[in-house]
């Protein structure tokens, strides 16, 4: 496989909780996942709140350290190094987070906000780190003659997030981790922060993890999606597949769940997708962690966990009853193009 | 005579801070009847909230409300708090946001909701308790009698955002206001949240508000939309109308930039640059125009009025969009 930057392997992270009735159990956060991100693409992850997303992402980061699996990053074993080795490779790794003032110092103005992992890291001579923040808060589109001295909160959000993200610049990092980035921002300023963030890619050759709970928006800048449901990896494929084609019942349930922008489009009642609330995290449902509220649920479903297994090209799905398996003929032998799932984008 | 429910003419808000004023609201006007769904739409600090706070008679003491709310014919704009009383939570409720902050966290949601009913409605306790059962099932919390005793903290976000719902419609509201209801919620417990608000809008008849930044809500929700800009409504039409006949440019900008699904990955999202507009002075011209791409010396100088451009449609703008449209046909 081309260029694997970042290898996930069967990554599980745990952490010790209380059950509602006070007995002493575990939050499965993240229950053996495996993901690849390739140099130069997008991994978007999806899915509701609580289903591991941000654990998964900090896992990676060692922050904490995952409880078992590992993760390579351009062939180390990260997971598996002492604190003071694995720092040095963190310099490749950069996260940006939801609320930006919240993850900047907000006592600090931009140019020493952005300067701060340089220093951290004793990269170069003073001149050249000034040199290098005047260059990441360029690219960011923020001039640094006028906002270099600025404090956040004379900033707008979308210029904080610019200011979060030239901070994740400034190592020349190749991969970067955005834990729902652009999720607070207005849609004006958040179509200009993903903007930004495509014009890094190309311009820098950077992969991203993009990790958001609106498909619309992830599909948006990913070449590739992996939808994660409590803990578990559902589905992964390319962006344009998931979305014509969906597989397992929750990737529909998200995909129904975005309301179309176009009201001549009928509405999908949603109880009809996914029933009920999300189940806890400390005793996860046996089987399929889905079940208790997919609507395509057997008793098989029960008794034994699915396991990811491959659907089409770079395409995998974790159900024992995909979805469109069915008239599996229907959307997958035909090439005359006659049948279309969904057209609408082709115009 | 036939009143409107709600009649909202040239409102107007403005916050005193020191020696200057912020210019919230400047002149809204609309109309809501009853069983209507409209949706307000706008980016951050263009006057969503402060509006529907206006109308509710929630702003703070620095603010100076002009204009007028009528309700069912009745002004509501210059009532003490005590005359407001006898309409907020009776006639006009809210759900807002973040129901983590509008519930008090050490008290039992079921008595939460009981204390709402016995503020308007001359219940005794017991009857006041049935009441709040039937409306935690109403609002489809699973097992409501056991939920009664529940602290906020012990639900889900989505289960407190329906115990929010519950107590908003415990006195079974005329106008009942979202707004941003379900921001903070996960896409399906969004879709799940929404589904149940327009049912059970239509299951009691009530004007629904849906204020939201989220324009696939508008579309999928509601029958008006109106678009606010700088504290002004820049475009008011019925939905299906709005979205497939947008004439004025800032709607065209706030539609373009919404992610959706059948966009390709990758493809650029069309946006603009520049912020809100700065509400310290009272606005001159169009508040769009230092964005706007098709303005001329008109727009900077003379405010554009909300003005009817199609049946049912209003545009307040100079330069409506479809004159573009038929200019470039004549063109080519
Ligand atoms: N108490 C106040 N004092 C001074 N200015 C205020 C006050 N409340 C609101 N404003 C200002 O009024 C304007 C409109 O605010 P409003 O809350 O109505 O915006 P909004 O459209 O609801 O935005 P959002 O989408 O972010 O909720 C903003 O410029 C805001 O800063
Ligand atoms: N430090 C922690 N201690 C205990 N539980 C945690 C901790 N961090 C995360 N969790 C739990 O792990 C699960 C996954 O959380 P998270 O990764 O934050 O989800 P997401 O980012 O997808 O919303 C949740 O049930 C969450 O409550
Ligand atoms: S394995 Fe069964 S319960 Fe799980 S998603 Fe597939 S059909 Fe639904
Ligand atoms: S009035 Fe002028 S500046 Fe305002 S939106 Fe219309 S064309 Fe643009
Ligand atoms: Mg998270
Ligand atoms: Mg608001």
């Amino acid at each position: 496989m081309t260029d694997v930057l970042l290898d996930i392997r069967d990554m599980v992270q745990e952490f010790p909780a209380r059950a509602a009735n006070g007995a002493r159990g575990v939050v499965h956060a993240v229950s053996n996942v495996s993901l690849q991100v390739r140099a130069g693409e997008t991994l978007g992850i999806v899915g509701e709140s609580g289903s591991g997303k941000s654990t998964l992402a900090r896992a990676v980061l060692g922050v904490p350290p995952p409880k078992s699996g590992d993760v390579f990053l351009k062939g180390t074993n990260i997971a598996r190094l002492k604190q003071k080795r694995m720092r040095e490779h963190m310099r490749d790794i950069q996260m940006v987070f939801q609320d930006p003032y919240s993850s900047v110092d907000s006592k600090w103005n931009v140019s020493r906000i952005v300067g701060e992992p340089l220093r951290a890291f004793k990269v170069g001579t003073r001149e050249e780190r000034r040199k290098r923040v005047a260059e990441v808060l360029d690219l960011v589109g923020l001039d640094p003659n006028v906002y270099g001295s600025r404090r956040p909160r004379q900033l707008s959000g979308g210029q904080c997030q610019r200011v979060a993200i030239a901070r994740a610049l400034a190592l020349s990092p190749s991969l970067i981790i955005c834990d729902e980035a652009v999720s607070s921002l207005d849609v004006l300023i958040q179509a200009q922060v993903l903007n930004l963030f495509e014009r890094l890619r190309t311009e820098l050759d950077l992969a991203y993890l993009f990790i958001a709970h609106d498909l619309a928006m992830v599909k948006q800048v990913s070449d590739r999606v992996a939808v994660m449901y409590l803990g578990k990896l559902c589905e992964i494929g390319p962006a344009e597949d998931i979305y014509r084609n969906p597989r397992h019942p929750y990737t529909v349930a998200l995909l129904n769940s975005i309301p179309d922008p176009d009201p001549s489009r009928p509405r999908v009642k949603i109880d009809d997708q996914i029933s009920g609330e999300p189940p806890s995290p400390v005793n996860p449902p046996s089987g399929c962690r889905f079940r208790t509220r997919c609507p395509r649920a057997q008793e098989k479903c029960a008794l034994e966990v699915p396991v990811l297994q491959s659907v089409g090209t770079e395409h995998s799905v974790a159900c024992h009853f995909p979805v469109g398996s069915e008239n599996a003929a229907v959307s997958e032998g035909v090439t005359s193009g006659s049948v279309s799932v969904n057209t609408s984008n082709d115009v | 005579m036939t009143d409107k429910l709600l009649e909202v003419k040239d409102l107007e808000v403005r916050f005193r801070q020191g020696a200057n004023s912020v210019y919230a609201v400047n002149g809204v006007s609309f109309d809501l009847d009853q069983g209507k769904t409209l949706a307000i739409i706008g980016e951050s600090g263009s006057g969503k909230t402060v509006t529907s706070r206006a109308m509710m008679g929630l702003l703070p003491n620095t603010a100076v409300v002009h204009g007028s709310v009528k309700l069912n014919g009745k002004e509501l704009v210059g009532l003490s708090e005590k005359e407001m009383l006898q309409h907020r939570g009776l006639d006009l409720a809210t759900v807002f946001q973040d129901p983590g902050r509008s519930l008090n966290p050490t008290m039992k949601v079921g008595k939460q909701i009981v204390e709402a009913i016995r503020l308007h409605l001359p219940l005794d306790k017991k009857a006041a308790r049935e009441r709040a059962v039937e409306l935690l099932g109403l609002v489809r919390l699973p097992l409501p009698a056991q939920r009664f005793n529940d602290y906020p903290h012990q639900l889900s976000g989505g289960m407190r955002q329906r115990v929010m719902i519950a107590i908003a419609l415990a006195c079974q509201p005329k106008i009942l206001i979202a707004d941003e209801a379900t921001t903070a919620l996960d896409v399906t417990t969004q879709a799940k949240i929404m589904d149940l608000l327009i049912d059970l809008q239509s299951q009691f008849h009530m004007a629904l508000i849906l204020i939201s930044h989220n324009l696939g809500l508008a579309a999928q929700y509601t029958d008006e939309v109106a678009v606010m800009y700088g504290g002004k409504i820049v475009e008011r039409a019925g939905t299906k109308e709005l979205f497939s006949n947008v004439l004025m440019p800032y709607t065209r900008v706030l539609l373009d930039a919404v992610p959706r699904l059948d966009r390709s990955a990758h493809d650029s999202l069309p946006s603009i640059t520049g912020g809100a507009p700065n509400l310290t002075s009272r606005p001159t011209g169009c508040s769009f125009m230092p964005r706007c791409m098709t303005a001329t010396d008109r727009c900077r100088e003379q405010a554009p009025p909300l003005a009817e451009e199609e049946p049912g449609h209003e545009v307040a703008c100079w330069y409506p969009l479809h004159d573009h449209a038929a200019l470039d046909e004549v063109g080519t």
